[in-house]
């Protein structure tokens, strides 16, 4: 049962766990293949010794990429459109997904294909061009995994890391007809592809995510693994690529940290199969960026929590993390999950995410892992802050708080109450023996000693 | 050199054992050590669940407990790591500040300030450490796996000086154990989940004894070991330091 704010019908991050956790051999196969994910990353970072002076670096640069984003934005506008491309500026999720209907109308498009993009993710774009008559596939295998499951993915980087390959054998004999109890990955994939490649050569639109923009040149790059993003923008008559205001980079040889860290960080590989360049179209081809904010900018007001916009999506703070890893992607009932998405969130909603900054023990791996080295535990720490003061936690808890704070303060008191037969033990969350505290549901209470500390002093020591 | 010993509340109450053994260790190390009596909590139980607001009156008391001393040791590295952090005051702020500084975890205390390079202990048992999260990255007890930086853990250079001590190798070296304060109820299936997931670590690696410098993640992986009727045991690492088993 989760403890924070929560509003009637919705399952709170500690809830939806309680439900991950019912399956434990799950749970256990879910942190074993994201723990791996991590060790690969561990070797590639270990394998180059100026890794933390590439973190720093990269740092710096999205330092001040923040401070300046204003000139970086305009001059990125102004390269873009001289390279002749179209430019859109979206304050938030609504106009952004208008503005990307608006350009399928003007080309009476009902179809379309698109590479994975985070952010589509988090403006829900999917769900809104469905309800105006527009399909749209998927072209990342993963991400076309959970839209045939019909779930968000779980994972930004592996968005079907939840799925077993046995699931992913049944969904696909569902939809792409391969035979029943199929679970050869090889098999799938070719599936998959063949699939795909039809989606490719009749969609005339294709839309991508954007990964760097940079602001000297006015091109964008996009890093797969699959060539998905070339395949759908290189056959398509118009290309959408859209992107958070804070994608941008000053100059193309910071690409040389950007790219080094990126896949190191997300998979452990050196770096993504494809890191491909998108500057102008090609004849006949029409090219748009959509500039997106969605809350970037009330964020950068933002002090404590500025540094979260350096973030490059590479999703080493959930594979590190040993909550995300036993809870689930789904569990942050968000579109970015884990550690990053539980500081990110809250700046979009603090009523409806006040729980994620909770679902952490605040225990730093996330921080130690980010290639661009957010602080991400202690925004954490700070968000949590933030939303008492704002109201966004239980009314219970709050009671509890104050008379906690009461007894610390009052050391007559907390000796009197430790002596009165250990009474002050109700104060510890762990320390009351029955079915109804959560403590006792898996672990044992500790031993109540003979006296406490204090007592064994003042009878030896003075 | 005057040093006020700030026992946590949780040991206060639940682990005077430990206390007992930091005090004791102290003292042998010919530390002048007091334990100032009207002392309470560093506040951390609020501040981490976002009521820091709430801990003025808290830090005040600590500061006025504590200001006499030239340093204040505590045998918890995420008690420790609230106060370098947090500990505030607005009736006297020098002395905040300088007891900011002057609060160590005892295992640092003992390797970086007494620069202790060898003690009276023997310990013959397989012992695994736990590397709590808050000394690990908060004060860099050890180096984390995380960062590619040279190798070191103050906790296993003094376990080391140990006679007979045998220290077991961990699957997973750094990963946390799953209590984080008040996440322990308010997360409990991950939170339990975790802290099973430690204490096998442990237990498949042939450890009798699982030591940290951090009861409170102890007190968790004890309450799971001791629902799993296991015969591993849990012990502060001033138990072990301050121990002479023949």
């Amino acid at each position: 049962m989760g403890s924070n704010a929560k509003t009637a019908g919705t399952l709170d991050h500690a809830d939806l766990s309680d439900i991950f956790n019912r399956d434990e051999p799950r749970v256990n196969w879910h942190d074993e293949t994201l723990w791996f994910v991590r060790t690969k990353r561990d070797r590639a970072a270990h394998s180059l010794p100026e890794w933390e002076l590439l973190r720093e670096t990269a740092s710096g640069i999205k330092h001040n990429v923040l401070s300046n984003l204003h000139n970086y934005l305009q001059q990125f506008e102004e390269k873009a459109i001289a390279n002749g491309v179209q430019v859109h500026w979206a304050a938030d999720a609504k106009e952004h997904n208008e503005i990307v209907l608006s350009i399928l109308k003007k080309h009476k498009i009902t179809q379309m294909v698109k590479s994975k993009s985070m952010l589509t993710e988090e403006c829900h774009l999917n769900e809104y061009l469905q309800q105006n008559g527009v399909g749209v596939i998927d072209s990342d295998l993963g991400e076309r995994i959970v839209q045939l499951a019909e779930e968000p993915p779980s994972h930004i980087v592996l968005p079907c890391i939840h799925k077993k390959k046995e699931e992913i054998g049944d969904l696909f004999h569902v939809h792409l007809g391969t035979e029943a109890g199929e679970s050869n990955p090889q098999v799938l994939t070719e599936a998959a592809r063949q699939h795909l490649r039809d989606t490719f050569l009749t969609r005339k639109v294709s839309l991508t995510g954007v990964n760097f923009a940079v602001a000297e040149t006015g091109e964008f790059v996009v890093c797969t693994n699959e060539g998905n993003a070339d395949m759908g923008s290189h056959l398509a008559d118009v290309h959408i690529a859209c992107m958070g205001i804070e994608k941008i980079i000053p100059e193309r040889k910071h690409l040389s940290f950007f790219l080094r860290l990126l896949a190191r960080s997300a998979t452990g590989q050196p770096i993504t199969t494809y890191s491909s360049h998108f500057k102008k179209p090609r004849p006949g081809q029409e090219m748009h960026i959509v500039l997106v904010d969605n809350g970037r900018t009330t964020q950068l007001g933002r002090e404590d929590f500025r540094n979260s916009l350096k973030c490059i999506r590479c999703g080493a703070c959930m594979n590190t993390c040993p909550v995300y890893r036993r809870s689930g992607g789904h569990s942050y009932h968000n579109a970015i999950a884990g550690p990053i998405g539980s500081i990110l969130a809250p700046n979009l909603d603090m009523k409806k995410y006040a729980d994620l900054p909770f679902a952490s023990t605040l225990c730093g791996s996330c921080s130690n892992v980010c290639p661009v080295k957010i602080d991400i535990h202690d925004q954490l720490y700070k968000w949590r802050q933030v939303l008492v003061k704002e109201g966004h936690v239980s009314p219970v808890k709050a009671v509890g708080m104050k008379a906690m704070a009461f007894t610390f303060s009052m050391p007559r008191f907390f000796a009197f109450a430790g002596k009165a037969g250990r009474s002050l033990m109700r104060l510890f969350p762990f320390a009351v023996n029955n079915k109804l505290n959560p403590w006792f549901k898996e672990r044992e209470m500790p031993a109540p000693p003979q006296e406490s500390f204090r007592e064994w002093y003042s009878k030896n020591r003075k | 050199m005057k040093v006020g010993l700030f026992i946590p509340c949780y040991v206060d109450q639940f682990y005077p054992k430990a206390g007992i053994a930091t005090l004791e260790l102290l003292e042998k190390l010919g530390v002048q050590v007091e334990f100032p009596p009207k002392q309470t909590c560093c506040g951390q139980p609020m501040a981490n669940s976002g009521f820091s607001h709430l801990t003025h009156d808290i830090d005040e008391l600590f500061v006025k407990s504590f200001e006499k001393y030239d340093y204040v040791v505590v045998p918890s590295g995420s008690c420790a790591l609230h106060l370098k952090e947090h500990l505030h005051s607005t009736k006297n702020p020098a002395a905040a500040e300088r007891l900011r500084a002057r609060t160590y975890e005892l295992v640092e205390f003992l390797t970086d300030v007494l620069k202790v390079s060898s003690l009276r202990a023997r310990f013959p048992h397989k012992v695994g450490v736990h590397q709590s999260c808050h000394g690990l990255r908060g004060l860099k007890l050890s180096q984390m796996s995380e960062l590619v930086a040279p190798k070191f853990s103050k906790p296993e250079q003094l376990l080391s000086y140990v006679e007979g001590i045998e220290l077991v190798e961990l699957t997973r070296k750094d990963e946390c154990c799953g209590f984080g304060g008040t996440f322990c109820v308010a997360e409990e299936a991950v939170s339990a989940k975790m802290g099973k997931d430690r204490v096998s670590d442990h237990v498949q690696n042939g450890a009798e004894y699982i030591t940290g410098a951090d009861l409170s993640c102890l007190m968790h992986m004890e309450g799971i070991l001791n629902r799993q009727k296991s015969k591993v045991k849990v012990l502060h690492i001033a138990e072990i330091l301050n121990s002479f088993e023949g």
